[in-house]
């Protein structure tokens, strides 16, 4: 594997000019047992005496009006404990609640757990019903009887904002950059950046290239259904149990909707079987509290594979439309783009993040960015891995490898020629700091696999680039030292791929003491200080600073203990590099002074409370190789090696992992992954056979490269590096696709039919 | 409703009598009957492996089962593979080569290489993808389980070796 690693070189505060010790190394992960055994318990594992099973009732049609709902039949079948509708819940008010990773709209959020008198996409959920089986349930829910008035659906983004389209809202007035319209539509809004002088850019330029793409609806597709156990207790405390990216804000999301305080609800996070953007808002949650006040008894309801594709957050099909403009030598002069996302049937795609996005690899001295943000009678989108960026890397950087080829100009000097760098300001306002997109290009540049050249029939190359912001937010972390020279560690982020690892890493580098002496929880909300979602590429990053701060809490009360025991002042003494270290030679380690404390005073407990703010953004440059079956399309991947700027690696082994699994997921969007759908707004494909992910069968070993530019942001250097690694796959292929076969794909995913349909029609 | 049978199975090498419905797949009895919910469900169609089990030897979708069909069989959960002290090789080498990143797939992916590994104590890369390819992972891009289950053979020869 072509990993390098710089971890050990890089300094912190903590340092002392020394190498780190425990950052960089890859120990086994605290929670890695459970998890191999089958021990750990997920949302769908827990257990309560007396607890009921809930089946929610989701529509049939895309798009309807509720006439009617009547509960009678179901209620009277023997099991049947009770039913909810959508007025059991609260109404929230029209108020924006940020999640962390994107805002929603309360009411739209409380509409999209329990529709209210309109469905707008196929798997709405209608009502739900909770019974001493999950059996009963299901049958009961059938017994449910909705009277539709079934309406025109559209589900394509471009259909949608035609003036003739069927309406989702009748009260929706677009946004009109700034203005609210007159008229209704399903337009949400329609923003614009702007920098320079877009028309003498294009002028000026020397070679102009305009082309439309056109990206499919796809699935987060973690393996781990929705779930969630809640009860509603006599005193009126709610307990809820369920896996979730975000315990508090499942706590804010079910007191809002079933309307009590947020002390009143504990959200217990159970391990949590994959996320990716879609475990942040809340489905199930209040669906299950309300049914548990109604019977009195705990209510467990999980959803179903299906239901999980139907009735959750995909991320958004799109139109993008880009336009780029060069100089002779290659060099951007003006760039403009036109991006309509697909918000699903409430406002809140995230197109806002894609027209952020979408030019900020490069130096743009003229630009303009529309974009638009479309309901369609599809399910509410959710974020998804660098939400909205995908969709605007396979535009701008299938343009950017057309430039090249025609240019005859290498694709990595084309990106080093216009990358973005500290000070370059982007199309949408900000001012870069000190970020990698030049290492990450240089990175590829250098790698074995772009020096060893390809020469296979009908085999390609291709390059892309990628960016994500990345975010900071607010993490929480307590720690306490135990007598035999460990620590336990409390902390609020639920942990999906090994992270409170990552963060037991950075408190143990910062006590000088091993990962290993590290006990690290994820806290429930009761347990532990406020903590954003698991998202945004931020728990390493802040919740990991949460962890040092804590750490250092820890010192300086160490320090003082010290100096108790000495007798001396605590000015004289200081800890170093595990040890506490006091005048005349005097020194405790970590172990012998952690043995003495609760001998001589009270507990040690560290606290770290942090709200970053330099998190960085990210970059990644990837190549791959593909072989295109003439006769079929089919592409196979042969070699990938994806490059990133990734601060400093705590824990290397996930740190790959994050970008192995990125690529895989952005090879899927790029080649398969796409809800098919009917003329009625079905979705034809809702399981897994049909919505097909990519298997280790169709991959080869993914090779990523870690550059290491520490983050000035985090006293370890930390950067976040879990979303970019999916947006640039689907523009690299699609580059190298044109490379092999001569065709340039415009539309994701570019699956056999299509690559087929493009080389047929090239032959013509 | 039909009426519930009476089934007798041996799992994990214990003998188990359980009442289930003609109707219930042994996914849902292992898991809410017996709880044994090491045993995980993706997508209770087949598709996603997540709920592989050992069905006298061989890796089946315990989802595709019906519970009433294990009459007489001897099966293996995730809950059997740990021997009473410490891990089975195979446990050892996901960890080792942090092959998983939140796990829900993982008592899957391990079934399934032991079972690999009993047919074949020796496979190549396309072996691994070939035999590992009805089990889905969303997390790691497979690179590092593939290198994990190569790993597990790997230490199971030595240890073999070593006898």
């Amino acid at each position: 594997m072509s990993t390098v690693e710089h971890g050990k070189a890089v300094e912190g505060p903590n340092g002392n000019g020394k190498p780190y010790k425990v950052i960089g190394t890859r120990p086994i992960r605290h929670d890695g047992v459970d998890k191999v055994t089958g021990r750990a318990k997920y949302g769908a594992d827990v257990r309560l005496t007396g607890s009921l099973a809930g089946v929610v009732l989701r529509s049939p049609h895309a798009h309807a009006n509720i006439r009617s709902i009547d509960v009678s039949a179901a209620l009277a079948l023997p099991g049947v404990r009770g039913v909810v509708i959508h007025k059991d819940l609260c109404d929230p008010g029209n108020r924006m609640l940020e999640l962390g990773e994107g805002a929603v709209n309360l009411r739209h959020l409380s509409n999209n757990v329990l529709a209210a008198d309109k469905v707008l996409y196929r798997g709405h959920a209608v009502a739900a019903v909770a019974a001493d089986t999950v059996h009963i349930a299901e049958q009961a829910a059938e017994l449910i009887k909705v009277d539709y008035e079934v309406l025109p659906a559209v589900v394509d983004v471009e259909a949608a904002m035609l003036p003739t389209a069927p309406l989702l809202h009748v009260d929706l007035l677009t946004d009109e950059l700034g203005q609210t319209a007159t008229k209704p539509s399903n337009i949400a809004k329609h923003f614009r950046f702007e920098s320079g002088d877009i028309e003498k850019g294009f002028s000026a330029a020397k070679l102009v290239i305009e082309r439309e793409f056109r990206t499919a609806t796809v699935h987060q597709g973690y393996i781990e259904p929705q779930n969630a156990t809640a009860h509603w207790n006599a005193d009126g405390h709610i307990t809820v149990w369920t896996s979730t990216q975000g315990s508090f804000t499942v706590r804010q999301q079910v007191a809002e909707l079933v309307g009590v305080p947020v002390s009143r609800v504990k959200v217990i996070p159970m391990e949590i079987g994959g996320g990716f953007g879609g475990k942040i808002r809340v489905y199930l949650e209040p669906v299950a509290a309300i049914l548990s006040k109604r019977t009195g008894k705990p209510v467990k309801v999980l959803m179903n594979r299906s239901e999980v594709f139907e009735g959750t957050g995909p991320t958004p099909g799109s139109y993008i439309l880009v336009k780029l403009g060069v100089d002779a030598g290659g060099k951007i002069i003006a760039a403009q783009a036109y991006m309509a996302y697909e918000a699903g049937g409430y406002p809140g795609s995230p197109i806002g993040a894609g027209a952020m996005c979408i030019f900020a690899c490069y130096e743009i001295p003229n630009g303009r960015i529309d974009g638009y943000d479309v309901v369609v009678n599809k399910p509410q989108t959710s974020a998804y891995r660098a939400p909205g960026a995908t969709n605007a890397a396979f535009a701008m950087e299938t343009v950017v490898d057309e430039i090249c080829d025609q240019l005859k100009i290498d694709p990595l000097e084309f990106r080093l020629n216009n990358a973005a760098r500290e000070g370059t300001r982007r199309v949408d306002g900000p001012v870069f700091p000190r970020v990698g997109m030049i290492e990450s290009v240089e990175a590829i540049k250098n790698s074995e696999h772009w020096q060893t050249p390809l020469t296979g029939k009908n085999q390609g190359r291709g390059v892309a680039s990628g960016f994500w912001f990345n975010c900071g937010l607010k993490s929480a972390a307590s720690a306490t030292v135990n007598a035999d020279g460990t620590v336990s560690l409390v902390e609020g982020s639920t942990d999906i791929g090994g992270s409170r690892t990552g963060i037991a890493m950075q408190l143990a580098e910062a006590l000088g003491i091993a990962a290993e002496d590290v006990m690290p929880t994820v806290g429930d909300t009761d347990s532990v200080g406020y903590t954003d979602v698991t998202g945004g590429s931020r728990v390493t990053f802040a919740t990991g600073y949460a962890a040092y701060e804590a750490a250092r809490d820890i010192q300086r009360q160490l320090v003082e203990r010290a100096a108790r025991i000495w007798e001396v002042d605590p000015k004289q003494v200081a800890y170093e590099q595990g040890s506490i270290v006091g005048p005349g030679g005097k020194k405790f380690t970590f172990k012998e002074l952690a043995a003495l404390v609760n001998k001589t005073g009270e507990p040690i407990i560290g606290r770290g409370a942090v709200d970053p703010e330099g998190c960085g953004g990210a970059f990644a440059t990837h190549v791959v190789d593909v072989e295109v079956d003439p006769d079929t399309g089919k592409v196979q991947v042969l070699r990938y090696t994806a490059s990133q700027d990734v601060g400093t690696a705590i824990h290397p082994s996930y740190v790959e992992g994050q970008i192995q699994g990125g690529v895989v997921q952005g090879i899927g969007w790029g080649l398969n992954e796409e809800y098919f759908y009917d003329a009625a707004g079905t979705m034809k494909n809702a399981t897994f056979l049909d919505y097909r992910m990519p298997t280790c069968y169709d991959l080869p070993l993914i090779d990523p490269i870690l550059v290491e530019v520490p983050n000035p942001g985090h006293p370890y250097g930390v950067r976040g590096v879990g979303e970019v690694p999916i947006v640039p796959p689907p523009a690299a292929l699609a580059n190298a696709i044109a490379h092999a076969v001569g065709v340039r794909m415009k539309q994701l995913p570019m699956s056999p039919p299509r690559v087929l349909r493009e080389i047929l029609a090239k032959k013509k | 409703m039909a009426k519930k049978r009476v089934v007798s199975t041996t799992i994990n090498g214990r003998q188990v009598e359980f009442l289930c419905e003609p109707r219930q797949t042994l996914l849902e009895v292992l898991r809410d009957t017996l709880e044994l919910t090491g045993t995980k469900e993706g997508c209770s169609n087949g598709n996603c492996g997540a709920c592989t089990v050992l069905m006298n030897g061989r890796p089946v979708v315990s989802c595709l089962v019906l519970a009433v069909e294990t009459e007489g069989a001897a099966l293996e959960t995730i809950e059997g593979v740990a021997p009473v002290e410490g891990l089975d090789l195979i446990q050892q080498a996901f960890l080792e080569n942090a092959a998983l990143q939140c796990g829900i797939c993982t008592p899957g992916f391990i079934m399934s290489t032991k079972a690999l590994l009993a047919e074949n104590p020796d496979p190549s890369e396309h072996d691994v993808r070939f035999y590992l390819s009805g089990n889905l992972c969303r997390c790691t891009g497979y690179d590092k389980i593939v290198r994990a289950v190569l790993d597990s053979a790997r230490k199971k020869k030595l240890a073999a070796a070593a006898k």
